[in-house]
């Protein structure tokens, strides 16, 4: 989706522009910090930014032309924003993809020269930003496991691209050269957006699998969720080593176990509350498709009401509580707090009756 | 850099257009763009003016027109944009050919239509008659940050190495009984993908280490600086002053 001249009119190509050009400045700064490794970015590791943030261009433009087979003879390819910020950090992402946009309208033409800001500033500062945001925070709340690195950039990916076609319908209704209405520019934008993305999302996640698989080391994203080398003695010659390696200290990033379950007992709780008490003031009334049917259709003019439409929390609603917001809200918490009572007794029970088991069991055999 | 470092895009020869500086050039067409974008679209004859100009251009650069045409043919998806507008644009409509049209949609159609082709074919223009290296060095010379025009040489030095990794890859899938035909194959796509990046970045250290140890300190040595002239300046500002020319009198007629 390379915007050509003449679409934005010159005064938001020139703001554009400028926005692209500061963007491509702290980028390069950024990139710096980002490539240089180990070394301090003064030092050594500055001079490792053009080679590294030039084959990763190379790469981000190779892998534009692998193409994807739908089906029926219709293929996608990537756009590589989301890939490149998780794969070698934002700053660099925004370098990488900004430098192939610069290519590709000098040496192409392919997307106009004066659009070259609102292209630069469309895909890839906000595709980037966008992705590398949503990754970090989906990051910080799922846990520390691999898997979740690629569930992760699935949703990052999968938000980005229609992101970045909502950016395009601002500035088309900042400076559009035509008057079709927003309303239709942004359905029509978004809605293909929406489904260009959930390719994206799936390569993007698939290929940041990949890589994680062969060289973890290289997935900036996945930074610090490798395990730290351990030093072994060897079990077969005990006697060469006297002195036992120390042991590694435990990473900073892999909290024990027992925390982080946890922790992530507590997050989704929490999650749950959330959802109950806040999200359904803005529930639907017909929630169920089902029913909603079944009420059109007037199939449900038979069904009994059911045996318990006499209890308090009938009809997810508080009995003597007139608002319904607020109603629905405490129903739905009450509810999470029931569940909750009733799953965890059952967990309780069925552990310790295993556990007994396992002692009896233990017992015998001894 | 011998004929294998040289682009698609770029034909061969010794016009004048040619042997302008690079950074002329470039300051030359982005402002032939920017006055074309500038341009009001109900004055018709200016796009026509403005067609002429380019068409001289591509006469004194000997670049073919048919080849001009071909490679204006990346602008067809918006082609198709541009179609669709007279038909889902508001405003008065008019009657064409028995089909209720939008006025202001044909309007924006044209619009598109002539600025994105003439800005095509400005670029194209340029790209035929300057080396890609001379590319890198006018945008160098034209205060872009160094640091920005050494990551783009990288990239348009190794492109072509990594696209040709990519195409051993397919050919070595497909001499393996694979063929993608949908969904179900984007697992093994994907696994290439992964694997061109490992192979790009670790590529990207290799060069960096083989840099290092012939006394790379961050910055590349201009060998040939080509400093422009002040009649080359004035001989390249001809197109965007003409240009300018057009507009404004575009502008006071409508």
């Amino acid at each position: 989706m390379h915007v050509p001249d003449g679409f934005i009119d010159a005064p938001v190509s020139l703001a554009t522009g400028a926005v692209a050009a500061a963007a491509v400045a702290v980028s390069l700064r950024g990139a710096r910090r980002e490539l240089g490794g180990t070394a301090p970015a003064d030092g050594l590791g500055g001079e490792r930014t053009a080679p590294l943030a030039g084959l990763v261009a190379a790469f981000v433009f190779a892998v534009q032309m692998l193409n994807f087979p739908v089906a029926a003879g219709t293929s996608g390819h990537l756009l590589g924003g989301a890939l490149a910020a998780i794969l070698v950090g934002p700053f660099t992402g925004v370098l990488c993809i900004s430098v192939v946009l610069l290519m590709q309208a000098v040496l192409f033409a392919d997307g106009g020269l004066t659009a070259l800001g609102v292209n630069i500033t469309d895909m890839a500062v906000v595709t980037t930003l966008v992705a590398y945001g949503l990754f970090r925070l989906l990051l910080g709340v799922l846990p520390r496991r691999r898997s979740s690195v690629t569930a992760a950039s699935f949703v990052a990916a999968l938000v980005s691209v229609p992101a970045a076609a909502c950016a395009f319908t601002l500035l088309y209704a900042l400076g559009g050269t035509t008057d079709v209405p927003i309303g239709k520019v942004f359905a029509a934008m978004t809605g293909v957006h929406v489904l260009i993305g959930i390719g994206e999302a799936a390569i993007t996640a698939l290929t940041v699998g990949a890589v994680l698989a062969v060289r973890p080391d290289l997935v900036y994203g996945a930074r610090g969720l490798t395990a730290p080398l351990q030093l072994r003695t060897s079990p077969l010659r005990p006697g060469t080593d006297a002195a036992p390696a120390p042991d590694a200290a435990p990473a900073p990033g892999t909290p024990e176990p027992a925390r982080s379950t946890r922790r992530f007992a507590l997050a989704g709780l929490l999650t749950a509350l959330a959802l109950a008490g806040v999200g359904s003031y803005y529930a639907s009334a017909s929630p169920d498709g089902l029913e909603k049917v079944a009420h059109d259709k007037g199939i449900d003019s038979k069904t009994e009401e059911h045996a318990a439409k006499d209890s308090p929390l009938a009809d997810y609603q508080v009995a003597d509580i007139t608002d319904g917001r607020i109603s629905g809200g405490l129903a739905g918490v009450i509810g999470v707090g029931a569940t909750l009572l009733v799953g965890t007794g059952v967990t309780w029970v069925v552990v310790r009756r295993r556990r007994d088991r396992a002692a009896a069991a233990a017992a015998e055999t001894a | 850099m011998g004929a294998g470092h040289s682009h698609q895009l770029y034909v061969r020869g010794h016009s004048p257009v040619h042997r302008l500086p690079p950074h002329c050039k470039i300051t030359a067409v982005l402002c032939f763009v920017l006055v074309v974008v500038a341009t009001p679209r109900e004055a018709l004859w200016a796009f026509g003016a403005y067609a002429a100009l380019l068409a001289a251009v591509a006469a004194t650069a000997r670049v073919r027109p048919g080849f001009l045409l071909r490679r204006l043919l990346i602008e067809v998806p918006f082609v198709a944009f541009a179609v669709l507008m007279p038909f889902v644009a508001e405003g008065e409509q008019v009657r064409v050919l028995g089909l209720s049209l939008s006025e202001s949609g044909l309007w924006g159609a044209w619009n598109i239509l002539a600025k994105g082709t003439l800005g095509v074919a400005a670029s194209v223009l340029l790209a035929a008659t300057t080396e890609l290296r001379d590319l890198l060095l006018g945008l160098q010379r034209l205060r872009l940050p160094p640091l920005l025009v050494q990551i783009a040489s990288f990239m348009i030095r190794y492109g072509d190495v990594i696209t040709d990794e990519m195409r051993r890859m397919r050919v070595a899938r497909e001499s393996r009984g694979f063929t993608a035909r949908g969904v179900r194959h984007w697992g093994v796509l994907a696994k290439t993908a992964g694997a061109l990046f490992i192979r790009s970045y670790e590529r990207g250290e290799r060069v960096h280490l083989a840099m290092l140890s012939r006394g790379y300190t961050g910055t590349m040595p201009v060998i040939d600086d080509v400093r422009a002239t002040r009649a080359q300046w004035t001989y390249a500002a001809a197109l965007p002053l003409a240009a300018l020319a057009v507009c404004l009198t575009g502008r006071t007629l409508t």
